[in-house]
């Protein structure tokens, strides 16, 4: 290569991109310290970060999906699905908390791989695939459980998503739900690093390219789907702690994240975006509710705002990829 | 330097244009009179099409003047431009396939009667437009679908004449067509210029620079070096302009005849959907060409011995031992590259940077072989040996030019260590500097014991390139010629001209 040596650093995470949903973040906590002072303290912040954690791993998950020209509208009710089974299984009976959540993560993975195969063998478009499960799961659900939550969760299950390390110097206190979130955030940046994360973008980018490349595509989004499914799994132990077992659970969830990413910068049909932006997306949305909640605005427009946002933010994307063309 | 007319039709002073800080133009002139062919020659990323865009109403340059027909102009986007006179002809066409050539001509302003569109009327302008320009071979109530390539050019004429295009841009217009399309081509931009229109015509082949243009401008990484009359210039002077160097230097030294190893792959009676007993033998060190016509089955035969679209008969050897190449990566693991001759489609992945683009195939494939580092390390001296010329290797692919895009993809399938090379057209739509790294890239991979094939529908590059010629038609292969190989002895193997060599 010839000019310019402006080699990116060998850690460096990949930033493209995010840039404006950090000012839009910004902007929000400055209007919330105006409106709602009390809520940048160090404790009702962490609490505030733990209570998003569900959507912001959602997002992620919901990342691998986006960017590989895909969509999975099945992880809302895959969530509710997970929370009312563990319930059952579990049965209020501590020794069964861990095989559950083994069983919950094998479940979101299945359903993922479910996803991906029948998106890419059978060639259904994934939105009607993901729209396929989303029912089939809610009706399953239903079927299963005789049309009401059965069972209970046990407390050191529930601990993910409710309890927090109290105390802390600083902080204040720090949710479990917090812990895992950073934890799964971590791989998931990791894994967009990855050799597979760098090739599952390019397959959103250009799939032709990828598979004259040696690239197998199939394998690719099918793994995406898996990753959209276990982030399901683990967001549907963190909401089944705190909020409880009901059919309520998940509803509106995939929504909330294909908004939460398309916010962070990622393109509808794949081929750009951050995981970071993605998950930085969901907790501006989560901000922005706190700020309406605030601001006294009804919380009967949360789906409206969340609509107004994604054809924005499509249509500013989209504009703004045509004119630098 | 050439006169100006009097009065030009088209005056350009001092454009400048700018994207991102990166400039495209500066300080261009360029005069085109009514009735003047004048031809723009540069390499890719001299800054022709984004010249011909401010001309056109698509871009507002930076700095400088647009003077149309003797009055200053600033175009709000092409339909205004379309309004004051300026038509251009893209490459790719912009047509309705399931309409009619009237219905395509007038789209838009269709003459209409009582509030409905006159159809009788628009079918009688359209006759009359296409009689004045010549062509009253080409049925106005026919479907544009079911026209040629040629035709449709036709027809994209003759919308522009229809909103009474003073100015015509013809951008590449005969990248598509074949060489007797051409001819008709020569003819009608010659009616056009009889009927007073101002012609800007860009191009990559200096043949029709020179049969059809009175006056060429040659620009240089968004400068104009000069404008001479087309009379009083050669072809080598041109090249010179537009990289610096000879004519005469364009292709690499051949392979001699102790060059050639042994043979690396053999097809017996291979074929598919496309092909038809196909026997072929390719060897270490040698460049073989592939030439035929517009599909004759030369991609084809790349993409069966990729893997793409596999041979369903015959036997393919390599290095003496059974092989099945039934996918890319099966391909890709015998040691097979192929650069596919749709770059934009097939060849790169836009939106990704300099670097994804030359990992992509050692990550799909041999992702375990060596370290990451090294392997990173290893494609960054790639980029380099093939010299690609780029603002880092964390740009994005899509804002290089075509030449610079190709080295990428280049530096991909070197990263692997082919030993066997399938190159599809590798130097379409890329510049003439370019192109002669891209040639010396190919020989010199033959040269350190690669085997090579190439598929050209540049004849010269065909010829210049080649060891030996193989030309396909109908998907068998019509003959074989040997280095040296007139363009004459080519095509009539690929019209089928002459009585078929033994295959």
């Amino acid at each position: 290569m010839r000019v310019a040596e402006r080699r990116p650093l060998p850690l460096r995470i990949r930033t493209d991109g995010i840039a404006p949903i950090v000012a839009l973040l910004t902007v929000l906590l400055i209007l919330i310290a105006f409106v709602q002072p009390d809520f940048l303290a160090p404790s009702s912040l962490m609490s505030f970060l733990g209570r998003s954690a569900p959507i912001i791993l959602l997002a992620a998950g919901q990342y691998f999906v986006i960017v590989c020209g895909e969509f999975d509208l099945s992880v809302g009710s895959l969530v509710t699905a997970q929370v009312v089974v563990a319930a059952r299984l579990i049965d209020s009976d501590p020794s069964r908390t861990w095989p559950v959540v083994v069983l919950l993560l094998a479940g979101g993975a299945l359903v993922g791989l479910v996803n991906g195969l029948v998106t890419t063998v059978l060639r259904v478009p994934s939105f009607i695939t993901t729209l396929g499960m989303f029912l089939i799961l809610v009706g399953a659900v239903y079927l299963w459980s005789d049309g009401a939550p059965k069972g209970g969760l046990s407390e050191e299950f529930r601990r993910f998503g409710r309890r927090a390390i109290e105390d802390v110097p600083l902080l204040g206190r720090i949710p479990y739900a917090l812990l895992v979130l950073v934890v799964v955030a971590a791989i998931a940046v990791v894994l967009t690093r990855s050799d597979f994360g760098r090739t599952l973008v390019a397959v959103g980018d250009n799939p032709r390219t990828a598979e004259l490349s040696g690239v197998r595509v199939v394998r690719t989004k099918t793994i995406a789907f898996m990753l959209s499914g276990l982030a399901a799994a683990v967001a549907a132990i963190l909401l089944g702690g705190y909020s409880g077992v009901s059919f309520q659970a998940g509803v509106g969830l995939e929504f909330g994240a294909i908004t939460a990413v398309v916010l962070g910068g990622v393109a509808l049909g794949g081929g750009r975006g951050s995981v970071v932006g993605a998950m930085l997306g969901a907790l501006t949305l989560e901000t922005l509710f706190a700020l309406m909640n605030f601001a006294g605005v009804s919380g009967a427009l949360r789906s409206t705002v969340q609509g107004v946002i994604i054809l924005l933010a499509v249509a500013v994307s989209s504009l703004r990829s045509s004119s630098s063309r | 330097m050439a006169d100006p007319p009097p009065a030009p039709l088209l005056a350009l002073r001092g454009i400048g244009k700018s994207f991102l800080g990166v400039r495209v133009l500066d300080g261009v002139d360029l005069d085109v009179a009514a009735g003047e062919v004048h031809a723009v020659v540069g390499e890719n990323g001299a800054g022709k099409s984004t010249l011909m865009k401010i001309v056109s109403g698509g871009y507002a340059p930076d700095e400088g003047t647009v003077e149309f027909a003797g009055r200053p102009r600033a175009f709000h986007g092409p339909r205004d431009a379309q309004r004051a006179g300026v038509g251009i002809i893209h490459q790719e066409f912009n047509l309705l396939p399931e309409r009619t050539v009237a219905e395509n001509v007038y789209l838009g302003h269709e003459p209409v009667r009582r509030g409905l569109v006159d159809r009788r009327e628009m079918l009688d302008r359209t006759r009359r437009l296409l009689a004045s320009i010549g062509e009253t071979a080409l049925p106005a109530d026919s479907r544009v679908g079911r026209l040629g390539v040629a035709q449709q050019q036709v027809v994209e004429i003759a919308k522009a004449l229809a909103l009474d295009a003073r100015l015509l841009i013809m951008d590449e217009p005969t990248a598509a067509l074949a060489d007797q399309e051409v001819e008709l081509l020569y003819g009608l931009v010659r009616r056009l210029q009889e009927r007073g229109i101002g012609l800007l015509y860009v191009s990559h082949r200096l043949t029709e620079v020179f049969d059809l243009s009175s006056r060429i401008t040659v620009l240089k990484d968004g400068r104009r070096v000069t404008t001479v009359n087309t009379a009083q210039t050669t072809a080598d002077e041109l090249v010179r302009h537009m990289v610096g160097r000879e004519l005469s230097s364009y292709y690499p030294q051949r392979a001699g005849p102790d060059d050639r190893g042994p043979v690396r792959l053999t097809v017996r009676g291979g074929g598919n959907r496309k092909l038809r007993g196909v026997d072929l033998e390719l060897r270490a060190g040698e460049v073989l060409g592939i030439g035929g016509l517009q599909g004759s089955g030369r991609s084809a035969l790349a993409r069966a011995l990729f893997g793409v679209a596999p041979f369903t008969t015959g036997d393919v050897e390599l290095d003496g031992e059974p092989v099945r190449l039934r996918s890319p990566r099966a391909a890709m693991r015998a040691g097979i590259a192929y650069v596919t001759e749709d770059r934009k489609g097939e060849g790169i992945v836009a939106r990704q940077s300099v670097l994804d683009n030359a990992l992509l195939a050692s990550r799909a494939v041999f992702a375990a072989r060596s370290g990451r580092a090294a392997r990173t390390a290893r494609v960054r001296e790639l980029l380099d040996a093939v010299e690609v010329r780029a603002a880092g290797d964390d740009q994005e692919i899509r804002f290089l030019s075509g030449g610079n895009q190709q080295k990428v993809v280049l530096a991909r399938w070197l990263a692997l260590t082919p030993r066997i090379l399938l190159f599809d057209e590798p130097t379409r739509g890329i510049d003439v500097g370019a192109k002669s790294a891209i040639h010396d890239l190919v020989r010199r991979l033959a040269t350190d014991g690669a085997a090579v094939l190439m598929i050209s529908s540049e004849l010269p590059e065909l010829l210049g390139m080649s060891d030996r010629i193989v030309v396909l038609r109908d998907g068998r292969i019509a003959g074989e010629l040997p280095a040296g190989a007139t363009e004459e002895e080519v095509v009539a193997l690929a019209v089928g001209a002459v009585r078929e060599a033994a295959a």
